[in-house]
């Protein structure tokens, strides 16, 4: 019998409402996107990614003209994302590790100059940062004639940053390319360094007094017990940042830089696939969150202390 | 062997510890040869680092309006003149320029209310309903034209000509007061025994914290107008502040089911034990402890929300940065001077969010000795 | 008369304006075993942490093996390597196995080789009688077990003297005994030793002197048999008829 006081019946009943209300609204809207799309005369479906281009990418891993496919620009957006994210992630690790054990430093003078370090990136918004970075490389650097220069080793003017011993015909970073690696790469750092600094700072007290009482110099009280402690509590909040990184290279839009946000939005304003396009691009960056996140767990359970 | 105290001693004034200049510098800046080392590096680094600093912000800048005087000094002084010529434009956006005592007057407003009710003494129910009527003046300032059948003497302003400080603060604000009672009711749902209301909210939850601001806010920029029936078409911002609302709720939402966590399930079996129905036991017992747990990451998300909003500016809403573009790249004279006018906007930015961490410590503080 | 191992000079050390120590006058000579005992609150514990400098005295000489306690760097770490000591939470390092926390300190502090790290480490495992362990980690051990592999962490550096705070009072009482009877037997063998702890029973059986701390002063010294049977002082009568051993 339906009992409107059981518990199970409540439970069912709402969740039949939620469910009806759910269809009720996503046919709604479906017909409301279908009637849109039929008065502008957007077609749909993902068959455009088999369409020529027609545009061209201002740098790529592998060569990409005008004529291929929507599809391989696409593919070239996503490598120009995992460049910049890759770079980004291994520095910044690097760099916030230093600047998270000098908050933490013995020397006032380290600490306070990390400490200004650490709120001044943290407090100023990326896109800010991205585009200062980007307005001093291309407004304020020397002409591509006079660069400035180490030897003949490394160049930097306008162009950006040429390294003409560097593989076959040398290499040259763009300033788009620089200014957002070098911006997500200085801000995430700032993040990074809190995550090292409060992980370190989280290993118990008891451990510390331990490592004092049986005569470790400090480096060693550092290097041998807290951090590989303290490794334990940075593991999960250091994953939340490289994914923060990988997102955030997405703002690369703001500064020309060709990633696959880009290069999804010049697809969406040529084609007018909104949808599909849009839909895409989520899908690219679950996917690049769940793998990071994966790795990282791997990581974390190797980290995990021995239990019974 | 044995013997006792033959008096007991009473407590005495701890000694005043006075430390020299001199015996703090050895401890902390050459104490060890490592930190010696350090220290005369940095110290060498700074040396070369901040007289050129100084003397181009400082002693060498140009703080008047005059273009040819900047011109005079590139690249050895600053051009703060900039800042003195185009800040209204930065700060108010497109705002007609004559009109632009209203969102000053505005901002103003939002600003006291939010300085206010940082403030344990205006924590009352009355606080509701000063912010209900804050955001009816706040927009009836900025919009101006008719509201709700009623005039209210200013001329009309559509929302595609706000701009500058005012949207950012309204941006932030509004997004976050929505976003906080959605993510509550999102947190509970993820710890639902119902697996349709807990699938829904876990889906929400990782298919919005999976993709970047940016893709949220093109979503809402493209998408809206194709989902909602043919011929509306919601206001710029109203889709922006959707698109915010949602992002902000999804992050907010997995810090306060954190907090959830926290909670041993012994004290909710306790509630039940009282006969206290779910919302009850939620109300009452649940929800203040777990978030006066997570106080540090809620405020930590707010300033994190207050930076994306700079993020509007890709889809067209002109807040500083964009304002910025618009005002000094259009103008030849100013061009060159770009990077005054950008941290002049940093100055901005960095003073409100370093209010707010300080804010946020002062308040974990507080929610520790209770 | 042998020089003392430990002096305690007037030495008076306040918490902010909390006075914890006040004219502490002690001295500890080699191969002698005190217990320290009384109320919560009365600086037992402030006054051991004090002898390797994990608190810091403001008033009065502290003189350790000859080297006087001060902020000195290279003096505390010379002290530290002849103190051993062993903490109520055991402090075990669990991400290193029961061998490797005893080969710690001797590797990196002692500079000796692995191999007779090792050594030395198994010896005092078969001392504390938990040698089969070596290779377990120390959450996967009983609350019993951790004790003891910290006692033989401490013995591994073979200080001068062991300092127990309240070793046994985070254990559970079926674990209590095995703790104190390897206690007892290092005092057999002739271990100078500190300790801290409510275990009367171990008192009266292994101690030389047993100290009676309350709020913050040395109120009663005295061998086991005047303490407990003769105590002078209204307080330490007060103390041991409140006590259930």
């Amino acid at each position: 019998m339906l009992n409107w006081r059981s518990q199970r019946v409540r439970a069912w009943c709402y969740q039949v409402a939620l469910i009806g209300v759910f269809i009720v609204l996503v046919g709604w809207l479906l017909h409301n996107t279908l009637g849109n799309m039929r008065m502008r005369g957007i077609q749909s479906g993902f068959d455009f990614l088999l369409d020529p281009a027609g545009f061209d990418i201002g740098e790529s891993v592998f060569t990409f003209t005008s004529t291929q496919t929507y599809g391989t620009a696409f593919l070239v957006g996503l490598f120009n994302t995992l460049r910049v994210s890759c770079i980004a992630i291994v520095i910044c690790t690097l760099w916030g590790t230093v600047l998270g054990i000098g908050r933490l430093s013995g020397n006032a003078l380290a600490r306070g100059l990390c400490y200004v370090y650490t709120e001044l990136f943290r407090n100023i918004p990326l896109l800010l940062q991205l585009l200062m970075w980007y307005v001093v490389l291309v407004e304020l650097m020397p002409d591509t004639e006079t660069p400035l220069h180490f030897r003949d080793w490394v160049l930097l003017s306008k162009e950006g940053l040429a390294l003409p011993w560097l593989m076959s015909e040398g290499l040259t970073l763009t300033p788009e390319f620089l200014a957002l690696t070098w911006g997500l790469t200085l801000y995430t750092s700032a993040f990074v360094a809190e995550v090292i600094r409060s992980g370190i700072q989280s290993v118990p007290l008891g451990q510390v007094e331990a490592a004092l009482s049986i005569g470790l110099s400090p480096w060693q009280r550092l290097r041998l017990v807290v951090l590989p402690q303290a490794l334990r509590l940075i593991v999960p909040p250091l994953t939340n940042q490289y994914l923060n990184a990988i997102k955030n290279s997405s703002l690369a839009v703001a500064i020309g830089y060709p990633d696959l946000v880009s290069i999804s939005n010049t697809t969406l304003n040529q084609t007018g696939r909104a949808v599909e396009c849009i839909a895409i691009v989520m899908a690219v960056y679950l996917t690049l969150s769940l793998l990071t996140a994966s790795g990282m767990n791997y990581f974390n359970r190797r980290a995990a202390l021995k239990e019974r | 062997m044995q013997h006792h105290a033959s008096n007991l001693l009473p407590a005495r004034q701890a000694p005043v510890h006075s430390v020299s200049v001199g015996q703090w510098a050895k401890h902390n800046l050459w104490g060890t040869p490592a930190s010696a080392v350090t220290t005369a590096l940095l110290v060498l680094i700074l040396l070369w680092f901040i007289p050129s600093l100084l003397e181009w912000s400082v002693l060498n800048a140009v703080f008047s309006a005059d273009a040819d005087q900047c011109q005079a000094a590139r690249d050895i002084g600053a051009c703060w003149g900039v800042v003195t010529e185009k800040y209204r434009l930065i700060l108010f956006g497109r705002y007609p320029f004559d009109a632009q005592w209203r969102p000053l007057l505005a901002t103003l407003i939002l600003t006291s209310l939010l300085v206010m009710s940082c403030s344990p003494a205006f924590w009352n129910r009355y606080l509701a309903v000063v912010w209900l009527l804050v955001w009816l003046i706040f927009f009836a300032l900025m919009g101006g034209g008719k509201w709700f059948g009623i005039p209210t003497g200013l001329v009309y302003v559509p929302t595609d000509q706000w701009g500058g400080l005012p949207l950012t603060m309204m941006l932030a604000t509004l997004s976050i007061t929505l976003a906080f009672p959605l993510a509550i009711l999102v947190a509970l749902g993820r710890q639902s025994t119902m697996p349709a209301i807990r699938s829904a909210c876990i889906v929400y939850v990782e298919l919005v914290r999976g993709v970047p601001l940016i893709s949220v806010l093109f979503m809402a920029s493209f998408m809206l107008p194709l989902l909602l029936p043919t011929g509306t078409s919601p206001d710029v911002l109203i889709r922006v502040l959707i698109g915010i609302t949602l992002f902000s709720a999804a992050y907010t939402a997995e810090i306060v089911r954190g907090g959830l966590q926290a909670i041993p399930l012994g004290q909710i079996e306790a509630t039940y034990t009282l006969g206290l129905s779910y919302w009850q036991t939620q109300r009452q017992v649940v929800l203040p402890q777990a978030l006066a747990h997570v106080v540090p990451s809620l405020m930590n998300n707010f300033i994190a929300i207050f930076k994306d909003t700079s993020l509007v500016t890709i889809v067209s809403l002109y807040e500083l940065s964009g304002a910025l573009g618009l005002a000094v790249s259009g103008d030849p004279n100013w061009r060159p001077f770009k990077i005054e006018a950008y941290l002049f906007i940093t100055l901005i930015y960095f003073c409100i969010c370093f209010a707010m961490s300080r804010y946020s410590l002062w308040v974990e503080r507080q929610v520790l000795h209770r | 008369m042998t020089s003392p191992l430990i002096q305690f000079e007037n030495v008076n050390k306040w918490f902010g304006t909390f006075h914890a120590l006040r004219d502490i006058n002690l001295q500890v000579h080699p191969g002698e075993r005190i217990v320290i005992c009384g109320p919560s609150g009365s600086g037992k514990s402030t006054l051991l942490r004090c002898i390797n400098r994990l608190e810091e005295h403001q008033e009065g000489k502290l003189t350790v093996m000859g080297i006087e306690v001060t902020d000195d760097l290279k003096a505390i770490e010379r002290i530290r390597r002849q103190v051993g000591m062993v903490f109520q939470q055991f402090n075990l390092f669990p991400h290193l196995s029961v061998l490797d926390n005893l080969t710690l300190a001797p590797i990196w502090v002692e500079k000796i080789n692995p191999e007779q790290a090792e050594e030395r480490a198994m010896q005092q495992l078969e001392r504390v009688h938990i040698a089969e362990q070596a290779h377990k980690f120390p959450l996967q051990l009983s609350g019993g077990q951790q004790q003891r592999v910290a006692i033989a962490r401490a013995l591994c550096l073979t200080p001068q003297i062991l300092l127990f705070d309240e070793p046994t009072s985070a254990l559970d009482p079926e674990m209590v005994q095995e703790v104190l009877d390897v206690m007892t037997s290092l005092a057999q063998q002739g271990v100078t030793m500190m300790c801290v702890t409510h275990e009367m029973g171990f008192a009266r059986a292994v101690a030389d002197r047993v100290i009676f701390m309350d709020e913050g002063q040395i109120i009663e010294e005295a061998p086991p048999k005047a303490f407990f049977e003769n105590a002078q002082h209204t307080r330490t009568q007060a103390f041991l008829e409140r006590l259930v051993f």
